[in-house]
């Protein structure tokens, strides 16, 4: 029990630590391929330290909806990246941290996302919403396939038990069924989290946009909130996914050497991951609406024949 | 263009932000910086009827040489999210109330910079039927950057000396 309360609060601490240092190194990244210097990495802590030093504005006649949903995201963000093994493959006690919760918790923060973007009123908040919760049911169902054929092997939908059986097992983690499994959980991991060619979180084009449609209508403080659960969201999908297919470094037990091994090794290889990611996000341009779908439905079927392959495999 | 003559471009060309020389801003008397703004600072650009001259300087201030993101402040879609309201242009009778109600959208502390010589003195259309008046007329101006256009370089120094960096 101890132990578990330990792990909850590494992941806490790490998710709350390296977010913002996630977030800036992936811009530094991009600013300087494109020439710029860019903010710095610390860029984005002063952001988030400033919008909460700010009263928001609220729209005359807006409902608390406003109000909570800020707070829910963050809240759902917290949850998520304190189930998902981070820095520990340590099975939490009393907790479940299972798949299927995992993208219940994640799905919780997709609404609250959705009801804010319907709440501004204008035209597009409810678009960028819509958007969002179409890109959310064909994201989810691979989020959970691709996850569940990495469990077939294991015999536990639980992630941190499926983290520790691939990195004591080194045939689980090349064959077919992990690598497509993994392929189809990177393009979601990208979709999910609002990046290009799905999104991008950069435009100033209000016709383009998905995430930034939605918190059009939110400063201050509820723009801290949403900014910050979004970003945590970005570490926990793509801690995730690094851990699944890297999955060593992590501790395995509650002693402070393990946790420290383990935070630093999650924090270069998420850092890694990021810059890769921001590096590339430079060569690539967002894709048509019309043809995400295309894209998360290849992942998709990636994801089906991984678990296909996993009754043949194993 | 191919990927890696792309890559190679990139190698090249490596980073090309130059270091800002002074220049010439007019602050509001009593004007103090809010201290929660150090740092970061949000921009919000409203063409309230500008003839667009302005506007590529501001898009060249924050280009890749004058890079002002290098200092902390950056363009963003919505007031909502803004810090700084930077204004540009005359204000032209159907602006007046837009103007009006994106500086009354921007949280407080707020901070309003007025960019080129029309935000002054309206410039070449100075008693247009059009013109409802100077950005002065319709509210407190914190920064002003005057020139015609305003180089990018005092563009810069007027939202560092909202950032302080």
């Amino acid at each position: 029990m101890m132990a578990s309360v330990l792990v909850i609060a590494v992941h806490l601490a790490f998710a709350l630590a390296v977010t913002p240092l996630l977030i800036g190194v992936m811009r530094t990244v991009r600013a300087r391929l494109e020439g710029r210097v860019g903010g710095g990495v610390l860029q984005p802590w002063r952001d988030v330290i400033k919008l909460f030093g700010k009263e928001p504005v609220r729209a005359p006649g807006s409902s608390p909806v406003l109000v909570w949903a800020p707070l829910l995201l963050m809240a759902s963000s917290l949850v998520l990246v304190a189930l998902i093994p981070l820095v520990s493959t340590l099975p939490l006690a009393s907790v479940p941290g299972d798949l299927f919760v995992v993208v219940s918790v994640l799905l919780l923060g997709t609404v609250a996302l959705a009801m804010l973007g319907l709440e501004s009123g204008t035209a597009f908040g409810g678009m960028g919403s819509s958007r969002h919760m179409m890109f959310t049911a064909l994201v989810e169902p691979t989020v959970l396939l691709s996850i569940y054929a990495l469990s077939v092997p294991v015999g536990t939908s639980a992630l941190a038990a499926i983290v520790r059986g691939r990195r004591d097992d080194l045939s689980l983690l090349l064959n077919p069924v992990s690598i497509l499994a993994i392929a189809a959980l990177v393009v979601v991991v990208i979709a999910e989290t609002g990046r290009l060619p799905v999104d991008n979180p950069s435009t100033h084009l209000e016709l383009t946009m998905v995430h930034e449609a939605m918190i059009l209508e939110s400063g201050g403080r509820d723009l801290g909130w949403l900014e910050f659960g979004s970003w945590l969201r970005l570490t926990g999908l793509l801690g995730l996914a690094v851990n699944l297919a890297v999955p060593w470094g992590l501790a395995s037990d509650a002693t402070a050497l393990a946790l420290i091994i383990g935070t630093a090794t999650t924090t270069v290889k998420l850092l890694l991951v990021g810059a890769a990611l921001a590096a590339v996000e430079v060569f690539i341009a967002k894709l048509r609406l019309f043809r995400v779908p295309e894209l998360l439905a290849g992942s998709f079927v990636l994801a089906f024949l991984s678990v296909s392959a996993s009754y043949l495999v194993f | 263009m191919s990927l890696t003559r792309l890559i190679g471009m990139i190698a090249r060309t490596g980073t090309v932000a130059e270091p800002i020389t002074a220049a010439d801003i007019e602050v509001r008397e009593g004007f103090v910086p809010p201290p929660c703004l150090r740092g970061s600072a949000q921009v919000r650009h409203v063409d309230a009827g500008s003839c667009n001259g302005c506007e590529i300087e501001v898009a060249a201030a924050f280009g890749p040489v004058y890079d002002v993101e290098r200092f902390g402040a950056r363009l963003v879609a919505s007031p909502r999210h803004a810090d700084v309201v930077a204004v540009t242009g005359v204000v032209s009778v159907n602006m007046a109330d837009p103007l009006r109600n994106t500086i009354e959208a921007t949280p407080n502390p707020r901070v309003v910079v007025s960019i080129g010589d029309c935000t002054r003195n309206c410039g070449v259309f100075a008693d247009s039927y059009a013109v409802a008046g100077t950005v002065d007329d319709l509210t407190e101006v914190d920064v002003h950057v005057p020139g015609c256009p305003p180089a990018p370089e005092a563009i810069v120094a007027a939202l560092r000396a909202v950032t302080q960096r």
